[in-house]
């Protein structure tokens, strides 16, 4: 057998993998996944707080367990025949484990990115679906041994697949991946060393979309990932050679180290009597990696050491010490300088944002009072559809519906999102404001001999923008809040910086008081400058 | 025409003017001529049409029939005025409002100069020195860089005349100069505006009071139900008034007795 740390040749088409699944979603375009996706997870969450609510974190003879069913096949999906169910191998495997331990498994669907921490509230009683090994999940909660093994691969367009073959090929090209997993850290050791861009984004299907469409150079992630987007998108070919190496665990809360202990004999006997060879057989996942994967862990082989996981801190199948605290203070160090980093690409893209919306909103609020009755109706309508629907919808339709007319940079699409959107709030203020400066004003300017347009431009604007003022201020600090949305754009502002920390860190205390300090810090300044400013055009009459 | 208007020394001539909001009539055939240099006041009850008629005059509202004209500059009836009539009107006449609505993010100097600049083309310094030059006259030079809610109600007030006099109309419309003026103040204005006068400017007011017109007026007409019912020098119109509309005006307004000003401790009966 040959030792993990050198990966053999991979065929991603391999027999093992060919089994079809027909997946509902695959044929639904990138578009509507992206309206879709957000839908389902805005319903989940509400779905999880009522849940949470009502319901105490473990039922008796039950077993609460926690994936992200936006993971989706082969992972963890709603099952396409009854959406009430829930299908996948993970559910295959918390079904085994449950039988194991005598109780019904029950799902709780939760966000990806707060598995961990939804593990450590109580939410429920093991997290499964795709969880990578990582020192912080070891250094945080309790880690059930590997179950499945795993290969970090790249992904190219067709065209490119004879150029870039490794990581090392693509030195200054966008790499995307998904954010907080051990692909995004390897890109971003690779970035810190010259080499590949790092793009990170919150779902597995964009990347690969943005692939076929160009607007980045590769994707390094799981296999499993790869191949279930090679199956999607046309055109796309993944790479042999594995970049890494990694492995699915669960997690658990580490006052639950001694149900971690039974899990990890269950899955232990698993690995030993085939039901779990047989679980990843029928999902087509099986493959020569999991035979040398399961031996390690049953002890048959000795561990290799220091496998091509970047970083390891220990051993997959040994348990670690739970709740040994990473070093924060050197966490912080490493990390401040990328919040830094964030936090100017949050205040540069609102700062920017705002500057199109505040032009936009005085030309669309001028329309809206000098207009005639169609271009006031056109505006009116921008408007009323643009407060009415959530931004994030209309980023998404910016960024990925209409990729396929115009292929805006990410920044840019963010730009002009934001921007569009604040724009119609802003109109608001603006007309407002114009209407609310006094009739004598304007007669008194007319009297004068003022044209029309100098009325505006002299005496109705200048007096408007006074008015204006405080709500424009308070529009401009939530929409420097309002730019962590554009993380959904693989823009990493300060928001998504933190939650790469917090990920990393596997605690949001300290990453979300530090973050919470940057956007003080920004917005404070902003609110004091204003208030002063106000002060200076309202003193009082002498 | 328009030589006749000037060889007759009429600043103002209105014919038959008519104006109706609605149902409402408000100006029903006012007749009225203003002679250069004169200062003549017009009264009336509130609701009487002293305020619209001002406002047709300014070229801030159109009227129904009738003809308007002021220093040859004739307006019509029932139209919006042409740019270029209205560009001309616009130097012919001066408005000074009851609440003087100066400007409020301008400093009392851009006030004065603002039109100068951007409606006159005068070059920025040259009317900036007029516009102090005005405001000296005025006698509120010293508040020059002042914002308007820096100044008192009589400042504000010479502020504004400055700023309507700035383009030099033949011309100025008051409404209610005296409204928020105590006694004292009162007097400055009516000095003021004699000054004026008597430098060939013609002044034409709506007010309600009855001794600044007795002090200060050369003509006063009062102006009823859209009309003008009464017309002649103030000693004559306020001390025998003929018309109901005159002696109810009269008996309206609680004041001081002053001197040559008539005693009115007579009952508050309407007509």
């Amino acid at each position: 057998m040959e030792p993990l740390s050198r990966p053999s040749p991979y065929n991603p088409w391999s027999d093992e993998a060919s089994i079809d699944m027909t997946q509902p979603r695959a044929r639904l375009g990138p578009f509507l996944l992206g309206i879709v996706r957000p839908a389902i997870a805005l319903l989940l969450a509400a779905g999880v707080a009522v849940c949470a609510a009502a319901q105490p974190p473990a039922t008796a003879g039950e077993l609460r367990w926690g994936g992200d069913p936006e993971g989706g096949s082969p992972y963890v999906e709603a099952d396409p025949l009854d959406p009430s169910r829930v299908v996948g191998f993970e559910v295959d495997v918390a079904a085994l484990i449950a039988s194991k331990l005598g109780l019904t498994p029950r799902f709780q669907p939760v966000q990806f990115a707060s598995i961990d921490a939804s593990v450590k509230r109580g939410d429920f009683l093991i997290g499964l679906g795709g969880i990578e090994d990582t020192p912080a999940r070891r250094a945080t909660l309790a880690v059930t041994v590997p179950y499945y093994g795993f290969r970090e691969v790249l992904t190219v367009r067709a065209g490119d697949a004879s150029r870039f073959r490794t990581l090392a090929d693509l030195r200054g090209r966008r790499v995307a991946t998904l954010g907080g997993t051990i692909a995004y850290e390897i890109l971003l050791d690779a970035q810190a060393g010259g080499g590949a861009v790092a793009v990170s984004y919150d779902d597995d299907v964009h990347p690969y979309s943005d692939l076929a469409i160009g607007r980045v150079d590769a994707v390094l992630l799981d296999h499993v990932l790869a191949e279930k987007a090679m199956r999607r998108e046309r055109g796309l070919v993944t790479q042999p050679d594995a970049v890494a190496v990694g492995h699915y665990v669960g997690v658990l809360d580490t006052k639950n180290a001694a149900l971690r202990g039974r899990i990890d004999a269950i899955l232990r006997e698993a690995m030993r009597d085939g039901s779990l060879e047989a679980i990843f057989r029928r999902w087509g996942l099986w493959n020569n990696d999991q035979p040398e994967l399961y031996a390690r862990v049953l002890g048959t082989i000795a561990p290799v050491p220091g496998s091509a996981v970047p970083s390891p801190s220990g051993e997959p199948d040994e348990a670690p010490p739970p709740g040994s605290p990473p070093d924060t203070a050197a966490a912080v160090r490493r990390y401040l300088p990328a919040l830094f980093r964030a936090a100017l690409i949050t205040i540069v893209l609102s700062c920017f944002a705002m500057a199109l919306a505040i032009m936009l909103g005085v030309a669309v609020a001028s329309g809206r009072v000098y207009g005639g009755r169609l271009l006031r109706a056109l505006l009116t309508a921008y408007v009323e559809l643009t407060r009415g629907t959530p931004v994030l919808l209309q980023l998404f339709v910016l960024y990925y519906g209409l990729a396929e007319i115009v292929r805006l940079p990410a920044f840019v699409a963010a730009l002009l999102g934001l921007g569009l959107n604040y724009a119609a709030y802003e109109s608001e203020i603006y007309r407002s404001a114009l209407e609310a400066v006094p009739k004598g004003q304007l007669e008194a300017a007319r009297v004068l001999g003022l044209s029309e347009r100098q009325v505006f431009t002299l005496v109705r604007g200048p007096q408007a923008l006074r008015l204006a003022l405080a709500p424009m201020t308070n529009d401009f600090v939530a929409l420097l809040k309002d730019s962590s949305l554009v993380s959904v754009l693989t823009v990493v502002e300060l928001t998504k910086q933190t939650q790469i920390f917090a990920a990393n860190l596997g605690s949001w205390l300290v990453p979300g008081a530090l973050c919470a300090a940057l956007y003080l810090a920004m917005s404070l300044p902003l609110a004091r400058a204003a208030r002063r400013m106000e002060a200076k055009w309202k003193a009082p009459t002498s | 025409m328009e030589g006749a208007h000037v060889m007759s020394g009429l600043v103002l001539e209105a014919r038959g003017v008519t104006l109706r909001r609605g149902a409402r009539e408000v100006l029903r055939g006012v007749d009225l001529d203003v002679r250069r240099g004169e200062l003549v006041a017009m009264m009336g009850l509130s609701g009487g049409g002293k305020t619209t008629f001002l406002r047709a005059v300014a070229g801030l509202e159109p009227f129904d029939t009738g003809s308007l004209s002021v220093d040859g500059v004739t307006l019509t009836a029932r139209a919006a005025p042409l740019p270029e009539v209205l560009r001309a009107l616009r130097r012919k006449v001066g408005m000074v409002f009851q609440f003087h609505y100066l400007f409020e993010h301008m400093t009392a100097a851009q006030n004065v100069w603002l039109a100068l600049v951007h409606v006159h083309g005068v070059p920025r310094h040259e009317a900036e020195r007029k516009a102090l030059d005005l405001l000296e006259q005025m006698g509120v030079g010293a508040r020059a860089g002042a914002l308007p809610r820096e100044l008192s109600g009589g400042e504000a007030q010479r502020v504004a005349i400055a700023r309507a006099l700035a383009v030099d109309p033949p011309l100025l419309l008051m409404d209610e100069p005296t409204a928020s003026l105590d006694p004292a103040r009162r007097d400055e204005l009516g000095d003021t505006l004699e000054r004026l006068t008597q430098s060939g400017r013609t002044l034409l007011a709506a007010t309600h009071d009855d001794d600044f017109v007795r002090d200060y007026a050369d003509r006063v007409v009062v102006i009823a139900d859209g009309r003008v019912v009464e017309e002649g020098v103030p000693a004559a119109v306020l001390g025998s008034p003929q018309h109901p509309a005159t002696r109810q005006l009269l008996s309206q307004k609680p004041r001081t007795d002053r001197e040559g000003s008539r005693d009115d401790r007579r009952p508050r009966d309407t007509d």
